[in-house]
């Protein structure tokens, strides 16, 4: 989450004082993503001397100082909105190391690891879920907010349906199950990166 | 109250070498005014779990009781009566008769009833109008959206004093945006006091449930535990 751009975008529509910044973003991001009011102060302070946002003059710093965009703030702003951010590399997820894992520890049942997990996260859809509907009127904002955690936790639990199924037909094909464990000596470049050998 | 209770319900097809469990000793209860989502990939026995709770199929063994009757000791025309007026069904298909209008096909269910045309029409159109439908109400179903024809076989699934609702896959093929559409209307059913139960294999729906029950080939495996408040995700966490 770039702050430092979050508040760009804010002062895109007009100058603005730094309390106001601050009451302004937690608004907008839905209260999900709480803010100090000394993060958004260096914030400022590293904006300005980039020369991206401006102050009233040399007056103390305090809630009553005025900020405002340059143009090239309003520069900087439009180029973020329009650069991806980085999916490229597959993160090292905990989760898929798990399953790995209890697929090669003895006794494991790895269909009941992946129901553990499967079953928190859509505990955790839950809540998500019910804030969507408890606070319907309080904006796109946060309906927009819900709904990406809703899609990501969603993508994991997809995985972990996909994994089970993977799973299950293996065992119940002992020939696809050997092949797939006798394939140590020749594993493709990502699939040693992943940690996926099996 | 209990609306649907299902105690060790089983169903197996074919015999011998060709027999498929496709449920076993199901347990599961559903109060009115709750939503319970059955989650399970393909061939879990999800649709089974649901056509059975329906009474359109009997268990191989176990008991079903839908609004207190148990379906074992009802008659034929008994099942079919507590099936017109207790129970409605949504179907990932809509299932919606072309040749009716949406009014007609919401108050088809009350006329096969026996409840005189004028006030099953009149009680049709009460639902439609609920659901932000009335205006569409002399509409033909090749007429409306998807997410309208889906709207409109809710409203013909609650119409009349029904207490339990079965949904299979309901939000069918639909966007994500119509297809929460269809769970808040599922969601409000319940809260006026209908039973619900949502077969699903997409979590974003069963996340609307009060429960969401976990199937594997054929048995219940887990259940979630019960939503604690929102307040829960929306405290600062450390550090900020």
């Amino acid at each position: 989450m770039s702050v430092r751009h979050a508040l760009l975008a804010l002062l895109s529509e007009g100058p603005k004082y730094g309390l106001q910044l601050r009451e302004e973003f937690e608004a907008r991001t839905g209260e999900v993503w709480p803010l100090n009011v000394g993060q958004v102060y260096t914030t400022l302070q590293r904006l300005e001397r980039d020369g991206l946002v401006e102050s009233d003059g040399d007056g103390q710093d305090g809630p009553q100082k005025g900020f405002r965009i340059t143009a090239a703030g309003a520069e900087e702003l439009a180029q973020w909105l329009r650069t991806p951010s980085d999916l490229s590399s597959p993160p090292r997820d905990e989760l898929v190391m798990k399953v790995l894992v209890a697929l090669r520890v003895p006794g494991t049942n790895v269909r009941d690891v992946i129901q553990v997990h499967r079953r928190y996260l859509v505990e955790l859809m839950q809540q998500w879920t019910r804030i969507k509907e408890t606070e319907a009127e309080s904006g796109m904002s946060l309906a927009l907010v819900v709904d990406a955690e809703l899609f990501r936790l969603d993508a994991v639990v997809r995985w972990l349906d996909a994994a089970d199924g993977r799973i299950k037909r293996t065992a119940a094909e002992p020939v696809l199950a050997e092949k797939t464990t006798g394939t140590t000596q020749a594993v493709p470049s990502v699939r040693r990166r992943l940690g996926a050998r099996r | 109250m209990s609306v649907l209770e299902m105690r060790c319900v089983s169903r197996t097809y074919g015999v011998g070498a060709a027999e498929v469990h496709a449920l076993q000793d199901v347990d599961m209860t559903v109060d009115a005014g709750v939503m319970v989502a059955v989650m399970g990939p393909s061939g879990s026995g999800k649709s089974t779990l649901l056509t059975i709770a329906g009474s359109l199929e009997d268990p191989s063994s176990g008991e079903v009781r839908v609004c207190g009757e148990e379906l074992a000791t009802l008659s034929r025309n008994a099942k079919a009566r507590l099936r017109r007026r207790s129970i409605g069904y949504v179907f990932q298909d809509f299932n919606l008769l072309p040749g009716l209008t949406a009014a007609e096909n919401v108050a088809l269910p009350l006329e096969l009833d026996g409840v005189p045309a004028r006030k099953a029409r009149a009680a049709g159109m009460r639902v439609l109008h609920e659901l932000g439908l009335a205006e569409r109400a002399a509409s033909f179903p090749g007429q409306l959206s998807g997410g309208e024809r889906q709207r409109v076989a809710i409203a013909r699934a609650v119409v009349g004093e029904r207490q339990l609702l079965l949904a299979d896959e309901p939000s069918g093929a639909l966007d994500s945006v119509n297809g929460e559409g269809v769970m808040r209307l599922i969601h409000a059913a319940c809260k006026r006091g209908v039973a619900a139960v949502v077969v699903t294999h997409d979590a974003q729906l069963a996340s609307w449930a009060d429960r969401v029950v976990f199937l594997r080939d054929g048995r219940v495996t887990d259940q979630t535990l019960p939503v604690p408040g929102p307040e829960s995700l929306l405290t600062p966490g450390p550090g900020q």
